[in-house]
């Protein structure tokens, strides 16, 4: 028999939707969380690729990129006011192929890097127990599991607590590099920085201008997740204004972020060592807090790097079950993940189906391949953004749909991202050409699926539901 | 010999499955309560559809 609340919301013809009880800095706490771990670990493999130089040129490369994509971004986003980001953006902008294909580098992108981010924290476990005297290892797997399972139920659980947990830890994370920068530089420290020492002669720049070009790859890491706000914004109360500014305020928080994080590894630690995140400075702030011979710092560092890890996972479950819940919901998958919890007003589904998933690759998969998937993901959704927005310009230009931020300069930052996406693409074949092929692949399989199979479930006239005009031309 | 940390270790998986049955007891519990029409009742941009209709009218 129907709950009695059940009868209230069909009798009334109103239906179970999403909360709507975020503000600008849960967006904020959503990106930057997703993204701080980054800066934490991962984007010295680019030291390691072209000296500490390539990785500061890559840094602000990639920044130039991700300016972009949050411009972009905050745009589109600030019309499509629905769960789902880019997935929905495709879906009311391209088309209905595009939008399945990009729902999927969605989902792909952040379950892998939920896993990741699981596997980093089991390892982070296992280093403390190692330096307080346990002796043999640990085993890593209830860690790696306790991570996804704890997170998969704040999730579950609301919005607002796990956006608002999010909020905390992130901001400690990200204070905590601020406080790095301070304790170590000519500023108000000590001044231990040795860059000059460090960075001359063959060590400017050891392989040449193509290390350049292969430290680009690993340039993303330090911003790669910030499109994550997009996914909100069906729980934000005020979209048109919240979004761009929780977006465009954690691009900057990022930028800051990441230029202080090279600022301070690389004028402590030398690049050989810097730049070999398997053998040498894994979680590279951890280590620069050890250099420094602070205490306080090493505490204050080893818990800024749990907790990135953990805002991004978190955010990860976040993001990726809202774009499985938008699927389901459009019938692009079974309409079962479209459910909404009753009380929580969770997409409590897709969130549950995501855990298996996630739980599978972090405890069956090595870190490096997890990752790459996770870019590569990511990386192809990028290219989707700057055909978006060409799009989205000329079929409703300005003049038609009001949007609650307009980004400049158009189409400059569209053509720059576009050729940014490029290069990347080149330095990720360079280092990873089976797996980009291989994935490649995967998705022209799933998208002939989709095209002869599944779209005849979708109910396409609903799937439209933005009160926009008649785009221009049609 | 087992130290502190073993303990943690188990401790680490008796939460695990804490945290995963009270997702789960409570997924059973609306699953059964709630009708699925209700379930999956919630539609895309139906607020903004609501505010659109609002605006005209009002």
């Amino acid at each position: 028999m129907a709950h009695s609340e059940d009868v209230d919301h069909t009798s009334h013809g109103q239906s179970m939707g999403l909360l709507r009880v975020l503000g600008p800095a849960h967006v904020w706490a959503l990106g930057v969380g997703i993204v701080l771990v980054g800066e934490y670990m991962g984007w010295n493999f680019a030291v390691g690729k072209g000296g500490a130089y390539a990785a500061l040129i890559a840094c602000w490369f990639a920044g130039v990129l991700y300016s972009c994509v949050a411009m972009i971004d905050s745009e589109v986003t600030s019309t499509v006011a629905a769960a789902g980001g880019q997935y929905t953006q495709a879906k009311h902008i391209i088309g209905p192929l595009m939008a399945f294909n990009v729902g999927l580098y969605l989902v792909f992108a952040y379950t892998m890097l939920e896993a990741g981010n699981a596997i980093t924290l089991g390892f982070l476990v296992d280093t403390v127990a190692g330096m307080t005297g346990h002796e043999g290892g640990l085993d890593q797997r209830p860690f790696i599991v306790l991570a996804i399972m704890f997170l998969a139920w704040l999730n579950y659980r609301g919005v607002l607590a796990t956006l608002t947990f999010n909020l905390v830890i992130t901001a400690i994370a990200f204070s905590a590099i601020i406080v790095m920068f301070l304790a170590t530089s000519p500023l108000l420290g000590a001044g231990e920085m040795l860059h000059k020492d460090l960075m001359s002669g063959q060590a400017s720049l050891p392989y040449g201008w193509l290390g350049i070009l292969a430290a680009m790859h690993f340039g993303l890491w330090y911003y790669l997740g910030i499109e994550g706000t997009t996914q909100a914004a069906e729980e934000v109360r005020s979209p048109a204004r919240s979004l761009p500014f929780g977006t465009l305020a954690g691009i900057m928080t990022l930028l800051i972020a990441a230029t202080l994080t090279w600022y301070v590894c690389s004028g402590l630690l030398p690049w050989e060592y810097l730049g070999d995140g398997v053998n040498g400075a894994v979680a590279p702030l951890f280590s620069a807090a050890q250099i420094s011979g602070s205490n306080a710092l090493v505490w204050l560092l080893g818990i800024g790097t749990l907790f990135a890890t953990l805002a991004s996972a978190n955010g990860c479950i976040n993001d990726a079950s809202r774009a499985w819940f938008s699927m389901g919901r459009d019938h692009y998958l079974p309409a079962w993940f479209g459910a909404v919890h009753p009380v929580y007003r969770t997409p409590y589904r897709a969130i549950i189906f995501l855990v298996p998933i996630a739980l599978i690759f972090a405890l069956g998969a090595p870190l490096d391949q997890v990752i790459t998937f996770s870019i590569l993901s990511g990386l192809l959704g990028y290219t989707f953004m700057p055909i978006n927005m060409i799009m989205f310009r000329k079929k409703w230009p300005l003049d038609t749909i009001k949007r609650g931020y307009e980004h400049p300069l158009h189409p400059l930052p569209a053509i720059s991202l576009m050729a940014l996406c490029s290069v990347t693409y080149f330095a990720v074949f360079l280092g990873y050409g089976t797996q980009l092929i291989a994935m490649i692949g995967f998705y022209i399989v799933v998208s002939l699926w989709f095209h002869f199979w599944r779209y005849r479930f979708v109910k396409r006239a609903d799937q439209f539901t933005m009160p926009w005009p008649r785009p221009r031309g049609y | 010999m087992m130290d502190t940390w073993n303990y943690i270790e188990y401790g680490a998986w008796a939460l695990s499955a804490l945290f995963g049955l009270l997702i789960v007891i409570d997924w059973i519990k609306i699953d059964t309560t709630y009708s699925e029409e209700a379930l999956t009742s919630s539609r895309e941009g139906e607020l903004e559809a609501m505010t659109e209709k609002h605006r005209l009218e009002g």
